[in-house]
């Protein structure tokens, strides 16, 4: 369990100065991790904000051995250091107890990077990956990916005349990550810091590959004021847009549930990118938005109840 | 002492990298160089090495995780060919500009479309550019020795650049020959230890490897890139004069072939060098004064050597084994006569391509070329800038 008096005493490993936006959630997700372990950590990053905002040379943000090499292939870069790593320890080359930590965001998770990925947890290297699902390609200028939810407004899913925003569900990289029977998965939130570092954590205590999605609301991207981020965050949560729960040994265990589960309408009202969701003429957007969020969340329920 | 020996060129690969045991192999099944993983792999289950292999689902990965693994410190090898080569191609312009130690053997091979399994140049002549050195082989004993000479390039303080052993896919790889294998230990002390230089694992020193460098910053790092590969010039040389001291075998960026006093002179890379050497021989007892200069190092391209070596001679054909569309002329005749350029004398130089997807290049073919070279030195014209070895039909309407 973490302790805000022990870990506010913790020096920082994500130095300030970084050009990420005002408003943004990657450093406080980052600082999570870097934060809530004693293990030395090593880093490799795909390409994207967090890359791009820390890194600028010849300045870095990285206390902690960092590598950035493209963008679908953090998963693969970090597993070719593991392995290394295990021959320093065979070799007396090191005493230290190393982890190794992918990060990406849902465009080098979802889809670019899913293939590295899947080969990482397959190969069993003992790696965290961790997402900071901000659901668009934010970075090359809020593009939509296949993390972004049903109706979003994004630069390639733009709201035209015709056109009215998404067209399909976001992909479920949860099951698609349970399905390699990986030791531990979960999805975390940012404005649950205690549960967000329990889970890293956790999963750096882990042998073996572990997962975890965190939801990274982007102000620029998704349209809201920069001191709303962890606000974002927690409505997500309260209206099932993001369940935050663990996959441990194939069985789901959901770490929070609303005592009223607030309409998915409550989530969209603070956000650009689904304003139009809420004009009379796209109710009918706004009603299957709804079916998604809760034929999901009905999902998990049913799954944490039977013990799956 | 070495052992002579009957294996293929993969096997002369994977012997080599037996004896290297590298610290991490990442590589991924394709034709023709499936069998340097493959026989490895069966290295590694029968103790004979103790290489952590990481079986990727890619090349595209094999080459991230080699840059991975380069990265965290020490000694990376992988294998490749082909479509293979063409998926890491992204990676490989990383793993050069990070400055990562690295041996790849390319089973050269030609890429699609048409699916092709067989040997040209086309996929290593994609990756001239990528910041490599590159050194192409004739045969086994070549691809053996070289792999071994490879790492001590690389890891050469001056050099600090990956290096791609090239062998022709079939041709050599599959080619059963006779060549000879150094003792394990002669190997391991001729190789020695290696201390790589900015490990991420050292983690007190807290690393960052692949920052963005914006317009002010991108081109100085760029250029500073290139000291690498150009100090690789000289490190080539001393190692092959090296590995000669020590099995007899000596090496340098080319092999000069009866050019001493040569009129025409063939200048080409790889497997098919062998039956050029014996269509000289034949030449020369008819009087010809044939030569070859066959190129082993094709980066850095040591073009103030061949601008010497071909100073004297009348008439230079080039052969290469790949079709860059749209070009003026082939990659070695390029580079060729743009070295000869501002020679004293300057030859004339024309442009052949042979050989694509695995088609043969027989005796005959070459002394057509000859021939063509000494009507080409009697009348002063050359008729055709570029002609193609061996194919069927007309070209060119």
């Amino acid at each position: 369990m973490a302790f805000l008096n022990d870990l506010a005493k913790r020096g920082e490993r994500f130095a300030p100065g970084h050009r990420l936006c005002p408003g943004c959630g990657q450093s406080i997700i980052v600082r999570a991790l870097l934060n809530i372990t004693d293990y030395e950590i090593v880093i490799a990053n795909a390409t994207g904000c967090l890359e791009v905002c820390s890194g600028l040379f010849p300045y870095t943000s990285w206390c902690v051995p960092w590598i950035h090499s493209a963008f679908e292939n953090a998963a693969s870069t970090i597993a070719g250091a593991e392995a290394m790593y295990r021959v320093w320890k065979r070799k007396g080359r090191t005493d230290k107890d190393i982890k190794f930590v992918a990060l990406a965001s849902d465009g080098g998770t979802y889809d670019i990077g899913l293939q590295a990925l899947s080969g990482a947890m397959e190969r069993w290297h003992d790696f965290l990956y961790l997402c900071i699902d901000n659901q668009a390609y934010e970075n090359t200028g809020v593009q939509r990916s296949s993390a972004s939810p049903f109706g979003a407004n994004t630069t390639t899913t733009p709201v035209g005349k015709v056109k009215r925003g998404k067209e399909q569900r976001r992909k479920d990289i949860m099951s698609i990550v349970e399905g390699h029977h990986i030791p531990y998965a979960a999805q975390a939130s940012l404005h649950n810091w205690r549960d967000l570092m329990n889970k890293i954590k956790r999963a750096l205590d882990t042998k073996g590959p572990t997962y975890i999605n965190v939801l990274q609301p982007c102000c620029t991207g998704w349209g809201f004021p920069p001191d709303m981020t962890v606000e974002v965050a927690r409505i997500a949560v309260e209206t099932c847009a993001w369940p935050i729960y663990e996959v441990v040994d194939g069985k789901v265990k959901i770490n929070y549930k609303p005592k009223k589960k607030l309409p998915v309408e409550e989530w969209f009202k603070m956000q650009r990118r689904f304003a139009h969701m809420l004009k009379p003429e796209n109710k009918d957007l706004l009603g299957r938005a709804q079916e998604l969020v809760d034929e999901h969340w009905e999902w998990l329920l049913k799954r944490e109840a039977a013990g799956l | 002492m070495g052992k002579k020996v009957a294996l293929d060129g993969n096997a002369a690969a994977a012997h080599a990298i037996r004896q290297i045991n590298p610290d991490v192999i990442a590589a991924f099944p394709i034709t023709p160089s499936t069998q340097i993983p493959m026989t490895v792999s069966s290295f590694i289950a029968d103790g004979l090495m103790d290489t952590e292999l990481v079986t990727v689902e890619s090349e595209h990965s094999a080459m991230s995780a080699c840059v991975g693994a380069a990265a965290a410190g020490g000694r990376v090898m992988t294998a490749t060919a082909a479509q293979g080569l063409a998926l890491m191609w992204e990676i490989l312009y990383i793993a050069s500009s990070m400055r990562l130690p690295m041996v790849t053997v390319i089973a050269a091979r030609a890429l699609n479309a048409p699916l092709n399994i067989h040997g040209d140049h086309s996929d290593v002549m994609g990756a001239r550019d990528a910041g490599w050195i590159q050194l192409f082989c004739e045969d086994a004993q070549e691809v053996y020795d070289s792999i071994i000479q490879a790492i001590k390039i690389s890891e050469n303080k001056d050099v600090l650049t990956p290096v791609m052993v090239v062998m022709d896919g079939f041709n050599t790889t599959h080619s059963v020959e006779v060549w000879e294998m150094e003792e394990d230990e002669r190997v391991k002390e001729f190789i020695g230890e290696y201390e790589p230089k900015y490990p991420l694992l050292d983690v007190s020193r807290k690393i960052t490897y692949g920052a963005w460098a914006p317009p002010s910053e991108y081109f100085e790092h760029k250029v500073n890139q290139l000291t690498g590969i150009i100090r690789a010039r000289p490190v080539v040389k001393k190692v092959g004069e090296e590995f000669g001291k020590v099995f007899g075998r000596s090496y340098d960026c080319f092999e000069l072939y009866k050019l001493d006093d040569a009129e025409y002179a063939i200048v080409m890379m790889g497997s098919a060098a062998g039956t050029a050497k014996d269509v000289v021989d034949v030449l020369r007892e008819d009087g010809v004064k044939a030569g070859l200069l066959k190129i082993r190092m094709f980066r850095p391209f040591p073009a103030e050597e061949i601008k010497e070596a071909l100073g004297n001679v009348k008439v230079v054909a080039t052969l290469d084994r790949v079709i860059p569309a749209g070009a003026y002329g082939s990659p070695l005749f390029n580079e060729v006569r743009s070295a000869l350029y501002d020679a004293p004398k300057r030859p004339m130089v024309i442009d052949y391509i042979y050989g694509l997807g695995g088609r043969d290049i027989q005796p005959k073919h070459f002394k057509e070329v000859y021939e063509n070279l000494q009507r080409i030195a009697k009348t002063g014209k050359i008729e055709k800038m570029l002609d193609f070895i061996n194919i069927r039909g007309k070209w060119g309407k």
